[in-house]
C-alpha cells in the first residue's frame, strides 16, 4: 500500500529526492572509483613497483627525478656503500639531468634519465615497466641512439613534430638517433623523458661520480622496513648528519603510497561532506514532502482509522513510505554512482594505460540501499507521527 | 424494559462539549438512547442537532464529555484511542455519505483494507472481499478504482468493506445523501436485506421519509437532546 501511494506521487515529490541521489551518487561511485583513482595517481608519480627503495639527496620527492637544487649530492660511493648492506641486492645508479633537446628546429629542455648498461639496464625497465610502443630499448651499444616518451611521438612535447623511430633529435648539441618509442604511461614524467644510456649521458652531461638517486632493490620484499632503516643509518654515518637532520630521503612505496593514500583520503572526506550534506538536504526534502502528503491525505487516514487502523499502524505506513521514498533516491543514486565508477574507471585506464578492474561492489550497493532507505524512515518520523496521532473525526470532516 | 442481552448499544445520559477558547459549544447535552441487536435505528434530525457527533460516538470514534457508553455491554468511553480502533475495526462497519473509499486502492482492496488492520491472511482477505464483492453485485468491477465507479457502486463497495470483519452494527451517515433517489433505493435496499439478515443497523438521516420507511426505531434530536422516540410495529 506504502508502494503504491508512492506511485501517485507528483513531480514535486520526486525533486526532493535529488538530495538523497546526489549523496547516494557521491558516494557510491567514489568508492567504486576508489581503485582506479589510486592506480591513476600512483602512476602519475611514477610508483610501479613496489619492491623498490628509493634514495635521493635534499629534499622530498617520490620516485621522479632530484630537483636541479640538490644541497650535497649523492656519490657513485654511496650506491656502493649501500650495495654491500646485508639487506639490499642491488643499489642501482639513476641520473636524470635536465637537458636541452631540439628538433624540428626548436628547443625545449627536458629530463634525460640513464639507462645502466647491461643487467641494471634490464632492472630498471622491469621495475618501472618500461615497454616500447614502436622501436626497441637501448642495447648497451647504443651509444648514439636514445629512447623517447610517448610523448615526442604523440607531438605534445612543444616540437610541433612528431618524432617518428629513425628521427635525429639534438641533445645538448649532439646528435642522436631515435631507435624507440615508449609506451604510454599516463605519468608526465615519463612520458615526457629521454632514454640514454648511462655512458653517454655522463659524457654528454659531465656529472662524473654524481648520482641523482639511487634506486635499491631488496632481498626480499619483507626486509623493506629494515633495509630503508639500515640505508637511513649508513647515509647519516657516510653525510655526518644528525637522526632528524637528514640532507637525504629514503623512500619506500609504501611511504609513496601513503602520500597516495592521504590524497586519496583528502579528496573522499572532501565527496563525504558533500555526500553528507546532500543526504541532510534530501532527508529535509522527504520530511517536508512527507508533511505535506499527510496533510493532503487527512480524510484518507481518518477513513482508515474509522476502518479500524491503530495509531501504530498508520504510524508505520507513513515510515515505510517515507523509507520507499529514501530508497527510490538510493536506487536511482546507486545506479548513477555505479555508471560513473565503471565509466570513470574506463577512462583511468585509458589515460594512464593501466588495467584497474572494474568490479560492482554488491555489498556497497546493498549498504547504500539500506541507508537510504533508513534516511527516510527517520526523516518520515515526525510526519508519520503526525499522521497516527489525526483525530479521527476531523480527519474524516475534511 | 426489554432483555439485557438484546441491548448492543446504550448510550447513558451522555453530553460532547466543545470548548473553543472562550465559549463552549454543547453538540450532545444528556443523551440517552438504546440499540438493541437486529434493529435499524435511526436517528433523525436537522443539520447542527448533534445527530452526526451522536453517531461518532456510537461508532467509537469520538468519547463523549460525560456519560457512558455501552457497546455489548462493555464500557467504551474510557478506552485508548488503540483500543477503540481495535474494536472499531472488529465490531463496527461504516458507511459514509461521501463513500469515503480510499482512491488509490481498488475495489476489492478497499474491502479488504479493515480486515489488514486485524491482521487476517492475505488469502483469507481476498476470499471474503471477492464474497461480499458478489454479494453487492460488483464482482465484475473488483479491479476498478473508486473514480471509475459510479456513485451507487461506490456506496456498494462501501457496504462491502463495512462488512468485511462481519461487524456487530454498521453505522450509515447519510448513506443516500450522495445520491439521486432510484440508485439511493438500491443502496437502502442492500441495508434492508443485511437488517433481515440479523445486522444491527443505525442510520443517521435527515430525511423523515427515508428514516419511517426503514427503520423500527427512529429517535429524533433537536439541539442536542432527544425530541421524541418513534417506534414502528415489526412486519
Amino acid at each position: 500500500m506504502a508502494f503504491r501511494n508512492l506511485k501517485k506521487r507528483g513531480l514535486r515529490s520526486w525533486l526532493t529526492l535529488l538530495g538523497i541521489v546526489i549523496g547516494v551518487t557521491a558516494v557510491v561511485s567514489l568508492i567504486s572509483l576508489g581503485t582506479g583513482l589510486q592506480i591513476a595517481i600512483t602512476s602519475q608519480f611514477g610508483i610501479s613497483s613496489t619492491e623498490v627503495i628509493t634514495v635521493q639527496a635534499g629534499g622530498i620527492n617520490f620516485a621522479g627525478p632530484p630537483g636541479s637544487a640538490v644541497s650535497k649530492p649523492l656519490t657513485i660511493d654511496d650506491v656502493k656503500a649501500i650495495e654491500r648492506l646485508g639487506t639490499v641486492k642491488r643499489a642501482i645508479r639513476r641520473n636524470i639531468p635536465t637537458g636541452k633537446i631540439e628538433f624540428n628546429n626548436k628547443v625545449i629542455f627536458g629530463f634525460v634519465a640513464n639507462i645502466p648498461p647491461g643487467e641494471e639496464g634490464e632492472i630498471v625497465y622491469d621495475i618501472f615497466q618500461l615497454k616500447t610502443l614502436k622501436g626497441r630499448l637501448l642495447g648497451d651499444r647504443d651509444k648514439k641512439n636514445i629512447v623517447v616518451g610517448y610523448n615526442f611521438y604523440a607531438n605534445k612535447v612543444g616540437f610541433d613534430k612528431k618524432v617518428e623511430v629513425g628521427d635525429k633529435i639534438l641533445i645538448q648539441d649532439k646528435n642522436f638517433k631515435v631507435i624507440g618509442i615508449m609506451k604510454k604511461k599516463g605519468s608526465f614524467i615519463f612520458d615526457n623523458i629521454v632514454f640514454m644510456n648511462s655512458e653517454s649521458l655522463e659524457e654528454l652531461m659531465g656529472y662524473g661520480d654524481e648520482v641523482g638517486l639511487i634506486a635499491v632493490i631488496v632481498k626480499d620484499k619483507s626486509l623493506m622496513e629494515k633495509a630503508k632503516k639500515e640505508i637511513e643509518d649508513l647515509l647519516r654515518k657516510r653525510r655526518k648528519v644528525k637522526k632528524g637532520e637528514e640532507d637525504f630521503e629514503v623512500s619506500t612505496p609504501e611511504a609513496a603510497l601513503d602520500t597516495v593514500n592521504d590524497i586519496l583520503r583528502g579528496v573522499q572526506i572532501f565527496v563525504a561532506i558533500i555526500a553528507f550534506i546532500s543526504v541532510f538536504v534530501g532527508a529535509i526534502g522527504i520530511t517536508n514532502t512527507m508533511t505535506a502528503s499527510v496533510l493532503e491525505r487527512k480524510k484518507e487516514i481518518g477513513i482508515m482509522k474509522a476502518v479500524g487502523a491503530k495509531n501504530s499502524q498508520i504510524f508505520s505506513q507513513f515510515l515505510i513510505e517515507s523509507g520507499f521514498l529514501g530508497l527510490v533516491g538510493g536506487i536511482i543514486g546507486a545506479i548513477f554512482g555505479t555508471l560513473i565508477g565503471i565509466f570513470g574507471t574506463h577512462a583511468i585506464n585509458n589515460l594512464v594505460g593501466a588495467t584497474a578492474n572494474i568490479e560492482i561492489n554488491f555489498a556497497l550497493i546493498f549498504a547504500a540501499l539500506t541507508g537510504s532507505f533508513l534516511i527516510g524512515a527517520v526523516a518520515g518520523i515526525i510526519p508519520a507521527m503526525n499522521a497516527a496521532k489525526q483525530n479521527p473525526v476531523e480527519a474524516l470532516r475534511e | 424494559m426489554a432483555d439485557k442481552k438484546k441491548e448492543l448499544i446504550v448510550l447513558e445520559n451522555i453530553s460532547k462539549i466543545y470548548d473553543m477558547g472562550e465559549t463552549k459549544v454543547v453538540a450532545v447535552d444528556g443523551l440517552s438512547l438504546k440499540v438493541n441487536k437486529g434493529q435499524f435505528v435511526a436517528i433523525m434530525g436537522p443539520s447542527g442537532s448533534g445527530k452526526s457527533t451522536s453517531m461518532n460516538m456510537v461508532g467509537s470514534l469520538d468519547v463523549p464529555t460525560k456519560g457512558r457508553i455501552l457497546l455489548g455491554g462493555k464500557d467504551i468511553s474510557h478506552l485508548s484511542e488503540s483500543e477503540l480502533a481495535q474494536l472499531r475495526g472488529k465490531k463496527i462497519g461504516f458507511i459514509f455519505q461521501s463513500f469515503n473509499l480510499i482512491p488509490n486502492l481498488t475495489a476489492k482492496e478497499n474491502i479488504m483494507l479493515p480486515m489488514m488492520f486485524q491482521g487476517i491472511s492475505a488469502e483469507k482477505r481476498i476470499a471474503r472481499a471477492e464474497e461480499l464483492l458478489e454479494m453487492v453485485d460488483l464482482k465484475d468491477r473488483m479491479d476498478h478504482y473508486p473514480n471509475q465507479l459510479s456513485g451507487g457502486q461506490q456506496q456498494r463497495v462501501a457496504i462491502a468493506r463495512s462488512l468485511s470483519n462481519d461487524p456487530d452494527v454498521i453505522l450509515a451517515d447519510e448513506p443516500t445523501g450522495n445520491l439521486d433517489t432510484k440508485t439511493g433505493e438500491i443502496v437502502m435496499s442492500f441495508l434492508d436485506k443485511l437488517n433481515k439478515q440479523g445486522k444491527t443497523i443505525v442510520m443517521v438521516t435527515h430525511d423523515p421519509d427515508l428514516a419511517k420507511e426503514h427503520a423500527d426505531v427512529v429517535y429524533w434530536l433537536r439541539d442536542g437532546k432527544l425530541e421524541k422516540v418513534t417506534k414502528k410495529r415489526r412486519k
